[in-house]
């Protein structure tokens, strides 16, 4: 059985199973309110990992249950759509994410040169995390940034065309 | 230095070019790119089509209107938008369902509707609206592809004002009609953008694909009548319903038997890739020439109309018109509509190569030719790629790309990767060819030994 919840508060928790994973309480109600956009709670779900995964960075495991337990559905529907989709994390990611479209626009204006050039930099491939938990680097499909290839996103942000000469300066601005 | 670099869309032609009669999706973006916002939509117009619509016709009118008009499905199939809302369910023991907006783009070469969402939200709000309306939904949804964070600020900010404006919500505009919308972001995949797929991940589950029948129309989203619509299909409709099917017809003029415009785009290697808002069935000719030709003095050697999805076309095709028949009677199909161009020193193998490596890992799984035979094609042409291909290697991408084709899937993902596939051996055989120099091996042996080799 759960703990009791005190929802009374902003320090109250939904503590939940694994690994000691608590859901804030403000992400709770986040969540909530987006169940109310649709007709069934199951519609919720991208969006609390999403949300889940904006305070931490990634999902982890004791986030499903939270969720399915704030949704009110199986913790095996929410597991099957986090581990489907390529942008809910399920393992730890660095402060910044970049991802790097590997798309056919992109691939006939060089991306494989940016590509190169950043991981020559930062030393690590796509899927992998610098040492210093830093960046976090991905391919991602097409941008819909195609006329100014090769493109790519750090965060929230979107950049091209992106030579390789101008990695090191980019990589800079996100300490 | 970090702010150059960021992506601004690059729509080529002033302010001042485009006219609201000849513009209708684009004559109220600013030079300068930033949103439109509520006033400033209505000072030019804005809602206007709302008010018209909502107060004096009836949803059929409204629906008839769109089937005269001819307006084609933008998100790359190209059916007709009215006859689309024809289908849908409708009645007394009917329940209203929901609209929802296709702005998943996700497809290679294709960058127009970010455009729209992030300059001018409200002309999409207004369109779906009239869908609504037409469609007698109560609600609609804008399924947005997650890495937009740009365009969900313009739309959650759009929503805002035009909720706060009345145009959203209850009795809007006196009419009695009642509608609201909501922005959904997506976590990627870009099979979220095939319409069954986008369902399934709009009520929260993994996006596969459903069996058709039933048509989403019949039974879609928690099992309501559910209209899906491509963003530029529905940026289209105000203006339709403003001006009318023959005023629509006309923008295209003798060009196609498609009417109005499109956003059409050019990328890869040119002087000047970008958008530009052009007659339905301009050439393709004309639009290359407007992105400046190809760049550092090579030459064309092929093009892709609209998307990773579809077929490969030679420069000899330029002349053709780029609308849906016309480019459908070539072997292709115009997509998205924005180009992309491949030049004389490129690839076609390793080009190929990248492209059916996309559609593998974005297979969702569910068909045996489409989760098998897309990591088979990607071996094969990395094979070749390297110039170790095998004798029989050619003739089994020919097996695959038929595999692959239409009918033999449940969606259209597995054809969208066979199309480009079957289009480049044809046109461009020897440089596959090229890539054999070894005699046949256990890769060829019957069963293909999947995972084996
Ligand atoms: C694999 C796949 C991906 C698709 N992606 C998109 C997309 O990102 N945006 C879109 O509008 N349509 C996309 N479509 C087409 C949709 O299934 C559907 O035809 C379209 O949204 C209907 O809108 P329209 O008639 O206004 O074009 C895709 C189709 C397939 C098979
Ligand atoms: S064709 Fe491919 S993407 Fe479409 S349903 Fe089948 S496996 Fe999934
Ligand atoms: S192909 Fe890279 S942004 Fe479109």
């Amino acid at each position: 059985m759960r703990p009791e919840t005190d929802t009374s508060e902003n320090t109250a928790t939904i503590a939940s199973d694994g690994d000691g994973f608590v859901l804030d309480s403000r992400d709770r109600d986040a969540i909530l309110r987006e169940r109310d956009h649709f007709e069934q709670p199951q519609a919720a779900c991208i969006e609390a990992l999403k949300v889940v995964q904006r305070r931490h960075g990634w999902v982890p495991d004791g986030a499903i249950p939270a969720i399915a337990e704030v949704l009110g559905i199986g913790p095996a529907s929410v597991e099957g759509v986090a581990t489907f989709y390529s942008l809910i994390f399920r393992q730890p990611v660095g402060r910044h994410v970049i991802l790097v479209c590997d798309s056919s626009s992109c691939f006939l204006t060089d991306y494989e040169a940016l590509r190169d050039a950043i991981a020559a930099r930062l030393g690590i491939g796509f899927g992998q995390t610098t040492e210093d938990g830093r960046f976090t680097l991905l391919p991602v499909c097409c941008l819909g940034a195609c006329d100014q290839g090769p493109a790519m996103m750090i965060d929230d942000h979107t950049y091209g065309p992106v030579r390789p000469e101008d990695v090191a300066g980019l990589l800079e601005d996100y300490p | 230095m970090t702010s150059q670099l960021r992506y601004r869309c690059q729509l080529h032609q002033s302010a001042r070019e485009r006219r609201e009669e000849s513009h209708p999706l684009t004559w109220r973006m600013r030079d300068d790119g930033v949103r439109v916002d509520l006033a400033e939509y209505v000072s030019k117009d804005g809602y206007a089509a709302v008010s018209q619509v909502l107060n004096g016709q009836s949803p059929e009118e409204v629906i008839d209107t769109m089937t005269e008009a001819n307006v084609r499905g933008r998100g790359g199939a190209g059916f007709s938008a009215g006859v689309k809302w024809c289908l849908t369910l409708k009645g007394e023991n009917i329940p209203r369902g929901y609209l929802v907006c296709n702005a998943d783009e996700m497809e290679p070469g294709t960058f127009k509707d970010r455009q729209l969402m992030e300059q001018l939200p409200h002309l999409l709000i207004e369109g779906m609206i009239l869908g609504g309306y037409a469609n007698n939904a109560r609600f609609g949804y804008i399924f947005l592809r997650g890495e937009y964070i740009g365009a969900a600020r313009a739309i959650e900010q759009a929503l805002a004002e035009a909720r706060e404006a009345g145009w959203l919500g209850a009795d809007i505009a006196g009419s009695g009609f009642d509608f609201d919308i909501a922005l959904h972001t997506g976590a990627g995949r870009y099979i979220c953008g095939e319409e069954t797929a986008l369902i399934n991940s709009l009520e929260g589950r993994r996006a596969n694909p459903r069996d058709k029948p039933p048509f989403p129309g019949q039974s879609g989203a928690w099992g309501k009548p559910t209209v899906v619509n491509n963003v530029e299909t529905l940026c289209c409709v105000p203006s339709v319903l403003r001006h009318g099917a023959d005023w629509y017809q006309s923008l295209s003029g003798d060009l196609s038997n498609d009417g109005g415009t499109k956003l059409y785009g050019v990328s890869g290697r040119v002087n000047r890739p970008g958008l530009w808002e052009l007659p339905m069935g301009t050439s393709g000719r004309e639009l290359l020439d407007l992105a400046g030709g190809i760049r550092d003095g090579r030459a064309l050697k092929a093009w892709l109309p609209g998307g990773a999805s579809t077929g490969f076309l030679l420069p000899e095709h330029l002349e053709l018109a780029l609308d849906f028949d016309t480019i459908a009677k070539a072997g292709s199909r115009l997509g998205t509509g924005l180009l992309t161009v491949v030049t004389d020193q490129q690839s076609m193998v390793a080009l190929m190569r990248n492209l059916e490596t996309f559609f593998a890992r974005e297979s969702c799984g569910w068909c045996t030719p489409c989760r098998d035979g897309l990591p088979w094609t990607v071996k094969l042409l990395a094979a070749l790629e390297r110039g170790e291909g095998e004798q029989g290697d050619i003739e089994m991408l020919d097996k695959l790309a038929n595999d692959l084709g239409p009918g033999k899937t449940f969606c259209a993902h597995a054809p969208g990767a066979a199309m480009p596939l079957a289009s480049a051996l044809k046109y461009f055989r020897h440089e596959f060819e090229q890539g054999v120099t070894r005699p046949t091996g256990p890769a060829h042996a019957e069963p293909i030994p999947v995972g084996e080799v």
